[in-house]
């Protein structure tokens, strides 16, 4: 055995070789944004429960792929790209994503097929309560106010040079909802779902930071002190009822919204209907969990350093906060609207929970309407505007897919 | 008008996006997530009308037949018993201007930030402070 050539193979087919080749600093870079990454979701607990997977997912994106060489890849952006080449023998083909993918591209493909983001919702609407909603129907426009961000960031995006479908991805951002960024991502632009992924999960997580310098701008002292009137009680065939109409109506709307919205509506079916705890359960918390295992993982895979470091990567972030921001104005500004024709009496802070972060924008409402007057419980009354941002999010990810699909 | 910009922006999607086909359709879009959510409020009105209404017929009824009971039965003493206490209750607390979900909030948050069990309080009185 040749002991020197041995160590020469084993040094070419490293990767601390591939470091000193091409383009293998930018990996270097993409492992630091990861462990920033790691810090943020473990040290900060920014949204832990997926970034920690992105970021892990990053890691090990950048520690084994180098380029179209790099077999032992664990995720191949190559095999994907002929996926999508319409002339490629690969097009469309899962099998040779089987054959020649590592872990994480077989992963990925239940966020290429939409199967991981629509499972979360199903989980989500097991986990929502729509009572609020259901006894304030006008909550429902503070949801759809809040989307404005995502329409704002749609022209911007455009403005800035990327295509219809690009520009659709990016301005989903704005709806303050991953699952929904990721399946729109994945059906009109799967060459930006890294960066607009790790955008919507870090601006979820900032929202606590974000909102409120926008709400105690837009609203006055007077405002915010508004104590909001308990609402009725809703019943339990009301609540059986609720998922059976919106899922029938919006679908039948806008079609492509059937994956999320069907599967949001079954989810709180399970969980109202009474006669199916064991499912609910389940999709509450073992199914929601595991599939969060694959999500996280498979998305942060896509962050390779050959497309994540680039000019595109820096735009998505600006628009993105562009985006939250605006979706949070447009949701107070309707709020001040109804303040005013209800002669005062809804708290224009519940509008910004209109966003549809679930319930970490309820929460904020809630804590700057007790800092202006520290009896006011506004937790209930946000948890309504919030739910229907889920709702309105949904909505406006149909009608972009319906556009540019 | 809103149609034909739509649907050549569909067409060229792929491409290049006029910035006034984007203004049409961002403003489009806004519109349509608006008007569905609004028909889902006339929606969600409408049957929270429908379940109010059963509601107070329900009662209505429950109140009328109450009432025959009491017409048909012989004039007693009016003994208005009182509830029977929660086990482990240390009797009422008054309430002065709180409802009583509000009150149930204001001891469960008291006796989370006391890290105390709830039963091993006791509330004397809730007066909303104005």
């Amino acid at each position: 055995m040749d002991i020197l050539e041995t160590l020469k193979t084993l040094w070419t087919d490293s990767g601390f070789q591939s470091f000193f080749v091409d383009g293998g600093w930018k990996n270097l870079i993409m492992i630091f944004i990861s462990c920033v990454l790691l810090y943020l979701g473990i040290k900060k607990k920014f949204e832990p429960l997926l970034l920690v997977g992105i970021a892990f997912g990053c890691l090990l994106v950048n520690l084994s792929y180098f380029g179209a060489d790099s077999t032992d890849a664990l995720y191949h952006l190559d095999l994907w790209d002929n996926f999508l080449d319409h002339d490629h023998p690969d097009y469309h083909s899962y099998g040779a994503i089987m054959r020649n993918g590592g872990l994480l591209d077989i992963l990925y493909i239940g966020v290429k097929a939409g199967i991981y983001p629509s499972l979360i919702f199903m989980g989500v609407g097991a986990m929502t309560d729509f009572g609020p909603l259901i006894s304030n129907p006008k909550s429902l426009l503070l949801g759809a106010a809040a989307q404005m961000g995502v329409f704002l960031a749609f022209f911007g995006a455009v403005c800035l040079g990327f295509t219809g479908n690009e520009a659709a991805s990016i301005g989903i951002i704005g709806g303050a909802d991953g699952p929904t960024a990721i399946f729109l991502t994945t059906r009109l632009a799967p060459h930006l779902l890294g960066p607009i992924a790790i955008a919507a999960y870090s601006y979820m997580a900032l929202i606590p930071m974000i909102q409120p310098p926008l709400m105690k701008l837009l609203t006055t002292k007077k405002e915010r002190e508004v104590k909001m009137e308990q609402t009725r009680v809703v019943s339990k065939t009301e609540k059986i009822i609720f998922p059976v109409i919106v899922a029938m109506f919006v679908i039948l709307l806008l079609p492509s919204t059937a994956p999320l919205v069907g599967c949001l509506m079954l989810g709180n079916l399970w969980r109202e209907c009474g006669v199916t705890e064991r499912l609910s359960d389940t999709v509450q918390n073992a199914l929601m969990n595991i599939v969060t295992v694959f999500l996280g993982i498979s998305v942060g895979a896509t962050t390779a350093a050959e497309r994540f470091l680039s000019l595109e990567t820096i735009k998505i972030i600006v628009l993105g906060l562009t985006a939250f921001c605006f979706s949070t104005v447009g949701g107070l500004l309707v709020g001040k609207i109804m303040y005013k024709l209800s002669g005062g009496k809804i708290n224009p802070l519940i509008g910004s929970a209109g966003v549809s972060a679930v319930p970490m924008a309820a929460r904020v409402s809630q804590m700057e309407g007790q800092k202006a007057n520290p009896s006011n419980f506004l937790l209930m009354h946000a948890m309504g505007p919030n739910v229907a941002g889920v709702i309105g999010s949904a909505i406006a990810a149909g009608f972009l897919l319906a556009v540019f699909k | 008008m809103f149609d034909n910009a739509i649907l050549s922006a569909a067409a060229e999607n792929v491409k290049e996006m006029s910035i006034g086909d984007a203004a049409v359709t961002a403003i489009f879009g806004y519109a349509v997530v608006f008007a569905g959510l609004v028909i889902l409020m006339i929606l969600l009105y409408c049957t929270g009308a429908y379940f109010k209404s059963k509601d107070a017929k329900a009662k209505a009824a429950a109140d009328a037949a109450k009432a025959a009971a009491q017409k048909e039965a012989p004039a007693q003493p009016e003994t208005k018993a009182e509830a029977p206490l929660a086990p482990g209750s240390a009797g009422h607390v008054k309430l002065f201007d709180v409802p009583d979900k509000e009150a149930a909030m204001i001891m469960a948050i008291v006796a989370d930030k006391m890290q105390k069990p709830l039963n091993e309080l006791h509330f004397i009185s809730i007066k909303e402070v104005k």
